[in-house]
């Protein structure tokens, strides 16, 4: 959506797509539309970005993180002793069968458990040395969550969803509203600002859960299987919304996923096995080739 | 066995009464909340995971749960001094409601309306208590 004006004959245009000649005059407006895009980046960038100060080159690391569950008089070793380093602007993906751990590794990342040994580090601070207000501060303003059921609070609007982090950092209402707004354009549902999750589609939930999860600028975004619960297409367009967050945001993401889509997106891929790391392999060596609906590419024989 | 003492046994049994109705309208509103925080365990969990405090998720099943008293309240308020009227004007003539102390009936409205408010706080306070314990991982399970 954007309003731009002809410079040949002063017509005020609204256009969602690219217009290139202008309808009262016939001029080019090309070069208007080009500079319009640009300046719309930018505004994205600056609304993702992550201003805190630091100089971590690695925003989240981990020590050796082991865990063990409990179940009765059983150990149960989930996680046996993982090291990890994720980059500050990476796009990481965590890939591994059920039981192998996947699951716990990503609880401890986003602190949502405590590792029975070892010590897991976002931004060089200690997760297992925060009590609980420090935690949900964390929480708050350093990680941004995706479901993969899109967790979206039901008797509240798309707004009100994606303001809420912002009510818990204590923004101004203005503040709130402004940046409510642009959250919700940037992911392109802004005018359905006042609708309920019930009255929108699973792929504009998922939409909306992105937006919510910038709310705060937070260092890392994790995803847990964020297209599980979406078809193709739709798990497509998520997976691009994604992916021009990581890259012209700055946004550090990472996911845990089977979704060989969303592996074609990442910068490195992570695979666990029992509770270990198997490989960590770049997205440059992988040689993968993922099909496509409809007629992105002749098929060919 | 006097005239008295029968007035105060029937004034114990009237009492006793209302003191079991309220008992039992109590345990109705716990296990009702109750079932409706299992539900809403996703809710909660995604709530903490977006940096909500325990005692936030307390109020926030308090403050539920005293619209509901006092929305509750009034309905069965208004609901009982109808019927009791109703009663009455049928034993005793349609006069009823020009003999009647209205300011008293008022004022049992009030105290009828704080009754239930407050026992549908402190009713709620065990299920609201259960939400805050939840950990924010629950935001992750398919399932309770």
């Amino acid at each position: 959506m954007a309003k731009i004006e002809c410079p040949n004959c002063g017509e005020q245009i609204e256009t969602t797509g690219s217009v290139t000649a202008c309808p009262q005059c016939d001029a080019d407006l090309r070069e208007v539309m080009e500079e319009v895009r640009r300046q719309q980046k930018a505004a994205r960038g600056d609304l993702v970005r992550d201003e805190s100060v630091t100089t971590h080159e690695f925003i989240v690391r981990t020590r050796d993180l082991k865990k063990i569950y409990i179940m009765g008089d059983m150990e149960v070793p989930a996680l046996r002793g993982v090291d990890l380093d994720v980059r500050r602007g990476e796009y990481l993906s965590i890939m591994g069968p059920s039981g192998s751990g996947k699951t716990t590794l990503f609880n401890m990342i986003g602190g949502l458990d405590k590792p029975t040994e070892g010590s897991c580090f976002i931004e060089e601070v200690d997760m297992a040395q925060l009590d609980a207000f420090e935690l949900a501060w964390l929480r708050c303003r350093k990680i941004g969550y995706i479901f993969q059921t899109f967790n979206l609070i039901p008797v509240m609007t798309a707004f009100e969803n994606v303001t809420l982090p912002m009510i818990f950092a204590g923004m101004s209402s203005d503040e709130m509203m402004e940046r409510g707004q642009a959250l919700l354009d940037m992911v392109g549902l802004g005018d359905r600002l006042h609708h309920k999750p019930f009255e929108l589609s699973g792929g504009q939930q998922q939409r909306v859960a992105v937006a919510r999860s910038l709310a705060n600028q937070p260092a890392i975004v994790l995803a847990d299987e964020p297209t599980g619960n979406l078809d193709l297409q739709t798990g497509k367009e998520i997976i691009d919304l994604l992916k021009e967050l990581n890259q012209e945001g700055g946004t550090t993401i990472i996911s845990a996923t089977h979704d060989l889509k969303m592996i074609d997106v990442s910068d490195r891929i992570v695979h666990i096995r029992d509770g270990d790391v198997e490989r960590i392999e770049k997205r440059a060596d992988l040689e993968l080739e993922v099909g496509t609906l409809g007629s992105e590419h002749a098929p060919e024989h | 066995m006097g005239d008295i003492e029968a007035q105060r046994a029937r004034q114990a049994r009237q009492v006793w009464l209302v003191v079991m109705s309220l008992i039992v309208c109590g345990v109705g509103i716990t296990n009702a909340m109750l079932m409706s925080v299992t539900e809403r365990f996703r809710e909660i969990g995604t709530m903490k995971c977006l940096g909500a405090l325990d005692a936030f998720i307390v109020r926030l099943f308090l403050i539920e749960a005293a619209m509901i008293g006092i929305l509750g309240s009034i309905f069965g308020l208004l609901l009982g001094h109808l019927a009791m009227l109703l009663i009455f004007c049928i034993k005793e003539g349609f006069s009823v409601p020009a003999k009647m102390n209205w300011l008293t009936m008022l004022t049992y409205l009030a105290v009828g309306l704080v009754i239930g408010t407050v026992l549908s706080l402190v009713a709620a306070v065990p299920p609201a208590v259960r939400a805050a314990r939840m950990p924010p991982v629950t935001a992750l399970q398919t399932e309770i």
